[in-house]
């Protein structure tokens, strides 16, 4: 029985691996980041397609809308244009390839051989209960990590900005 | 073909962080490397959101930790562009074998 949702969820997987594999084998690094936006946008979708609208929400916004540009705007600042990136050692990507092989597949045979107890799934989480559950200070909530992201992004905004600070020349 | 399902995302979610593994392992420019780290962030997060829907629905664990992280991972990649833009400023390059001289 083959309805909507299933040929949606392969024609996402198929959008998201086939773009992922582009970004990471083109020699051309803005097609790259084009393939990764890409990429990101089919999880975006798989998140849609499990009814975790506010993840893909998230995920749109902060890795489509900020990481892949910030990641853009530094390709501008560091790559001169139709520069390709240099060739790779054959045997280095064979073996990599053959690495990563061995890799998936045990990882697979694992998966396959684990018997997950399937819940009965029930709607999933509104944006209320996430907001909820987010500033609740009891013992399950999330309060305290939140805050401490938020240090966290404070600390990396200053950090950054000390990083990249241009030094003033030492010559007066 | 058949209903997709816990696993079907599970294999998704692994295929896609061998993927970002392999990207990781080939490439020499920084930027490329960043870019294999978020597809691997990614195939971290689907496989916390398909573990929250399918194997504890009652429970949003798994959303809030994929919140986190995609917090986390913004933040590592602005500081990892800020230094990424300092070794161009100093090197002209971007190649990871000029990252090691960044400790001197």
């Amino acid at each position: 029985m083959i309805t909507g949702s299933t040929i949606i969820f392969y024609l996402l997987a198929a959008l998201t691996l086939t773009c992922a594999l582009l970004s990471v084998s083109t020699r051309q690094i803005f097609r790259a980041a084009i393939y990764l936006l890409f990429s990101l946008i089919g999880i975006a979708g798989i998140y849609f397609w499990l009814q975790y609208e506010f993840i893909a929400a998230v995920q749109i916004v902060v890795y489509v809308g900020g990481i892949v540009v910030l990641i853009i705007f530094s390709i501008f600042l560091t790559q001169q244009a139709g520069e390709k990136l240099a060739k790779q050692k054959l045997d280095r990507k064979i073996f990599s390839a053959l690495a990563v092989f061995c890799g998936f597949a045990l990882t697979m045979l694992q998966v396959y051989q684990h018997n997950f107890n399937n819940a009965a799934t029930t709607s999933a989480p509104t944006v209320a209960d996430i907001g909820r559950k987010m500033l609740n200070v009891d013992q399950e909530g999330y309060a305290l990590p939140f805050e401490v992201i938020s240090m966290l992004l404070l600390a990396a905004m200053v950090g950054c900005i000390v990083i990249a600070l241009r030094s003033k020349p030492e010559t007066k | 073909m058949m209903n997709p399902g816990l696993y079907h995302i599970l294999f998704l979610s692994a295929a896609l962080f061998f993927i970002g593994v392999y990207g990781f392992l080939t490439r020499r420019n920084l930027i490329t490397m960043l870019m294999s780290i978020e597809l691997i962030l990614n195939s971290v997060n689907l496989n916390f959101i398909a573990f929250n829907k399918y194997v504890w629905p009652e429970k949003m664990d798994g959303l809030f930790f994929t919140l986190f992280i995609i917090a986390i991972a913004a933040a590592e990649a602005a500081v990892a562009i800020a230094i990424i833009i300092n070794l161009y400023r100093s090197h002209q390059s971007i190649d990871v074998g000029n990252a090691e001289d960044l400790k001197y």
